[in-house]
């Protein structure tokens, strides 16, 4: 989980977050709600986990609750990755 | 018994007198939008009164009376004056949806600068494109998108200022840049605001076309009289109303009905500074008593998907009437919203061009779920021939919707592109780019764009601006941007691409292909899909058969292929 949460969240910050800002992104910061992933950017994201981790998110499960931060990203990938 | 009353009879006799009596204006006044949205209301005895209840994502909030409203705008309209901007020079706005951003706009038309607000989400191109044609002279922003700014800064000669509003006191600010805090200002009682007239430029929106750069869609302070009417009339907003548009002040709705049509009411409106969360935004409309919900399908479409449950969670008792716009409102939606809320969502027809609504259900008068419901009194609208641009005759035939011109918040022109502007007129009317049809009791109901523009989530996206970003990127080596079907967002961009010699179409690229679009225009610009082809349908003389691709995502009939390059 943790190596899960460390690669979510250095992506996030590599992709979303401006290199130059003194935005501070950790597991627990709210990314949809605060407005750093918008609604339209989620779906890159959700391309990106299903492409590293081979999953299927299916659309129910990918609400702006499910990633609306690191923790509950990875919260849901692990979920996936049952099955 | 609403602000209408009857449909039927207000379009007896209609003039837009009616508006100007409403504002207390006589012809030959001094007019000016931002004074009649703050000191205009406190002259009424309402300094008092709560303008805006505002929000952020964490949940703090603040409140701002209108006499919190005519204060802080004076601060901003002196600080503008300060700094030697002049009548016409082009201020921007370009911040999340803070206070900042609402009371600047107010400040900002009060000098007689033309107020330019830009989504906070653009990226660096977005930003410069429109910044470079309107010749910008200051930008107002917050540390979080001031970088953007700063990065594009040495190609906008005229830029002279870049503020920041929330700047703290470890900021480093370069030359140019200066911090500007709204509460600290010396706030004047008094601010000698600019005497425009009806003419007088107020409010650049861009828009975006099939072709070419986004257009600069130049409004003037006269608009406020179609703004503040139809607020009334199709909002139907009334003294003890709570109004919430969820709109960005980016967009036209959001400044049309997200400032100027409540705030020249008198209105309390609710801001919530935060992404879409069907929960947080039923909080909201608990919370705050919502009263009065403009908001637009997509939303609604969100909030359909995550069911009636969680409504029957909340006590939204207090509303009492929706409207919706941005993009078709589908029957569905309707019905749905009768049966979770109990009020059907009313659709309503604009766009940035025309400033205030057009085409929309009224009050009171029977809704036909689907349709856009009639015109706006004092407007004339009409479905025509896109030949002859004549009016179709008879019912259920499909035309060009097609407006008189004449109304107040008509856009006077583009910035710096007279040519197009006058392009949208034919025969005598204002097409507005999409197709409808009329039924025999004078009801619209919408077709589709009778473009190549991307109506995405109820924004306009231009597939030029798109393809002319996607063949910056070293793989591309052509590229067509088309809308293809979505059940939320009505359509999301799709990219064909064809790859460079040494490129290979794969997983990582289209991530790849997809961020960068995403950074360099802004995440609706960002292709949702992304179709590796070996090439693209191509017309004999090389031009790309956008349509063709088009109707093959929509399972739509291709139409004419005679000029199709190897047909």
């Amino acid at each position: 989980m943790d190596e899960l949460q460390k690669t979510i969240l250095e992506y996030v910050k590599k992709e979303y977050v401006d290199e130059d800002s003194d935005t501070e992104v950790d597991f627990e910061t709210p990314l949809i709600s605060s407005g750093i992933v918008d609604s339209f950017s989620m779906v890159s994201l959700k391309t990106f986990l299903e492409k590293k981790y081979k999953i299927s998110i299916p659309d129910v499960k990918a609400t702006p609750e499910a990633f609306d931060s690191v923790n509950k990203i990875a919260n849901l990938v692990t979920e996936m990755l049952k099955g | 018994m609403s602000n209408i009353r009857s449909y039927e009879e207000r379009l007896k006799g209609f003039t837009w007198d009616i508006a100007k009596r409403e504002l207390g204006f006589k012809d030959g006044d001094p007019i000016n939008i931002g004074a009649f949205c703050s000191d205009r209301i406190c002259e009424q005895g309402k300094g008092g009164k709560t303008a805006m209840i505002w929000e952020g994502f964490d949940g703090q909030g603040r409140t701002y009376t209108f006499d919190d409203v005519r204060l802080r705008s004076n601060a901003f309209a002196a600080f503008i004056r300060s700094l030697g901007i002049d009548i016409g020079e082009r201020v921007c706005i370009f911040m999340d949806k803070i206070p900042e951003l609402y009371i600047g706009f107010v400040g900002i038309l009060k000098t007689g600068a033309i107020a330019q607000p830009l989504f906070s989400a653009f990226g660096e191109d977005s930003l410069l494109t429109r910044l470079q044609d309107a010749e910008t002279s200051v930008v107002f922003t917050t540390r979080k998108h001031m970088l953007k700014v700063r990065r594009i800064r040495e190609k906008l000669p005229s830029l002279k200022y870049i503020v920041v509003v929330d700047a703290a006191a470890d900021t480093k600010l370069r030359e140019g840049e200066i911090a500007f805090d709204m509460e600290k200002a010396e706030k004047p009682e008094k601010f000698d605001w600019f005497r425009a007239t009806l003419e007088t430029p107020s409010v650049l929106h861009y828009t975006s076309g099939t072709t070419g750069k986004p257009k600069g869609a130049l409004h003037v302070h006269g608009s406020i009289l179609a703004q503040h009417l139809s607020t009334k009339w199709v909002l139907d907003v009334t003294e003890n109303d709570i109004y919430w548009c969820t709109a960005d002040p980016g967009w036209v709705t959001g400044t049309s009905y997200g400032i100027i049509g409540p705030w020249s009411c008198g209105i309390t409106q609710v801001v919530l500074d935060s992404g879409f969360s069907s929960e947080r935004w039923y909080q909201t409309i608990e919370k705050y008593k919502v009263t009065v919900w403009y908001s637009a399908p997509t939303a609604i479409r969100l909030l359909m998907k995550d069911g009636t449950d969680i409504v029957k969670k909340h006590d939204l008792s207090s509303l009492r009437h929706l409207c919706s716009v941005g993009e078709p409102l589908n029957a569905e939606a309707v019905i749905w919203s009768k049966e979770a809320y109990g009020l059907p969502f009313l659709d309503t027809f604009w766009q940035t061009e025309t400033g205030a609504i057009m085409i929309s259900n009224y009050p009171g008068m029977p809704i036909k779920p689907g349709s856009m419901g009639k015109a706006f009194p004092g407007i004339t609208a009409a479905v025509v021939d896109p030949k002859t641009f004549v009016p179709i005759e008879g019912f259920g035939k499909v035309g060009l919707i097609a407006l008189k011109p004449g109304w107040p918040s008509m856009i006077r022109t583009y910035w710096n592109n007279p040519t197009t502007y006058e392009g949208k007129f034919k025969n005598g009317w204002y097409l507005c780019g999409d197709r409808a049809s009329i039924d025999a009791e004078g009801y619209f109901w919408f077709v589709g764009r009778d473009d190549d523009v991307i109506n995405t989530g109820g924004h306009l996206v231009g597939p030029f601006e798109i393809e002319s970003a996607l063949l910056e990127h070293p793989a591309v080596a052509e590229s067509a941007a088309v809308g293809k079907p979505d059940p939320v967002n009505m359509e999301v961009v799709k990219a064909f691409v064809a790859l460079k010699p040494g490129y290979s179409p794969s997983d990582d690229l289209q991530l790849e292909i997809m961020n960068y679009i995403r950074k360099k225009l802004s995440p609706l610009a960002m292709p949702q899909e992304i179709e590796f082809v070996p090439s693209l349908p191509k017309t004999r003389s090389g031009k790309i058969l956008r349509r063709m691709l088009r109707a093959k995502e929509w399972n739509e009939p291709i139409g004419d292929i005679s000029t199709l390059e190897n047909d």
